[in-house]
């Protein structure tokens, strides 16, 4: 039996990587490769000697730079560059969203802090600023009132990456003391967790726990719908319930499980690995997100 | 590529290079694995397991996530 090569790239082995290596090591028709974005060194016609890339890079940019190099060969990689540039910026994904129909909150933009301030003003307090390409609830600031608003905005005009004067703003979502996080691998949606909290951010990297939470046919479909929006294989989606129904706020390309796994039945790493195995035997169509953008940038982001 | 192959299958010991406390790694912990100081709370990054050795793990940047 020929063996699939099977790439995972990472640089920070948490014990989602841990449980990803031993799953991978127990197939028999899968070897191996571990990448070490940190031992790197990557040239413009890169030619893995691989049939599959996993992408478990903790750093996007290191991601999207690898992932860009290596689809210029013929191996497939999970996800693929667009969909993680797509899913690690805010904004892009606000915006292919919006564009699939997928329910998502209302979202501006804005670059300097006099704009920004006028945007959250547009929107009514309370509103929600968050980086365009932050994670975990990082830097992450509910908005009360225009004295909060003017000494926030400030603040960030003096962050020191030029990203922080790009002003991601939200409405804010009433919800219950949860959100959903859900897992989607090879067109299903294969678990889901609530994750429970206090605080209104209730990222299980802030600390909120999770219990069960059912896949009904409409988290199912969103997440499928999500999934599709950003050209995704395998990805986490980020939903809340409001009175009108599931919104979905986020999608994390290289997820996240370990919070997750005691709510979920389904074991994510078998899946990934299965998924990435038949990904490699060419079973799969290539996945494209929905981004419009107009031809000449859409025909730079494909190339 | 990386050689996070290897499997070390006793319990071992390491001193915490910012604290100097004695770390204990469980059976079965790889190469690159990210380990707590349990007295300082540091992260810990097994670099090497023969011999056995950890360096302070990288710190948060601000473009890690998921």
């Amino acid at each position: 039996m020929k063996k699939i090569k099977l790439g995972v790239l990472f640089s920070r082995l948490r014990l989602e990587e841990k449980l990803l290596f031993e799953e991978a090591r127990k197939r028999k028709d899968v070897e191996l490769v571990p990448i070490d974005s940190r031992e790197l060194i990557l040239s413009l016609d890169e030619h893995p000697k691989l049939d599959v890339i996993l992408d478990r890079e903790i750093s996007q940019s290191r991601a999207l730079y690898a992932l860009q190099l290596f689809e210029g060969s013929d191996v497939w990689t999970v996800n693929s560059f667009e969909a993680v540039r797509i899913g690690g910026d805010k904004m892009l994904t606000s915006k292919v969203l919006h564009d699939a129909g997928v329910p998502t909150p209302n979202v501006k933009i804005a670059f300097t802090k006099e704009s920004a301030l006028g945007a959250i003003e547009e929107i009514g307090y309370p509103v929600v600023l968050k980086p365009v390409d932050g994670s975990w609830g990082r830097l992450m600031a509910k908005i009360e009132n225009r004295t909060a608003a003017e000494a926030i905005l400030e603040h960030k005009a003096h962050l020191s990456s030029y990203y922080h004067t790009v002003f991601y703003i939200q409405e804010y979502v009433k919800k219950p003391d949860r959100d959903i996080r859900a897992y989607v691998i090879d067109g299903e949606t294969i678990g889901a967790a609530y994750r429970v909290s206090d605080h209104w951010l209730t990222n299980a990297a802030l600390g909120g726990r999770t219990i069960p939470c059912p896949v009904t046919p409409e988290l199912n479909e969103l997440c499928l719908r999500a999934c599709k929006a950003v050209g995704g294989q395998a990805i986490a989606v980020d939903l809340m319930e409001t009175p009108h129904g599931l919104t979905v706020h986020e999608v994390n390309c290289a997820m996240e499980f370990k919070a997750s796994m005691q709510s979920i039945e389904k074991n994510i790493p078998a899946l990934l690995i299965d998924y990435c195995v038949k990904a490699a035997q060419g079973h799969q169509p290539k996945p494209k997100a929905t981004l419009k953008t107009g031809d000449k940038t859409k025909a730079m982001a494909h190339a | 590529m990386n050689a996070s192959e290897r499997k070390v299958d006793i319990v071992k010991k390491v001193e915490c290079p910012e604290c100097g406390s004695e770390v204990t790694l469980s059976d079965g912990v790889v190469e690159n694995e990210i380990l707590d100081c349990t007295t300082c709370g540091v992260e810990l990054e097994v670099v090497s397991l023969k011999p056995l050795k950890v360096e302070l793990a990288p710190e948060e940047e601000e473009d890690w996530g998921e």
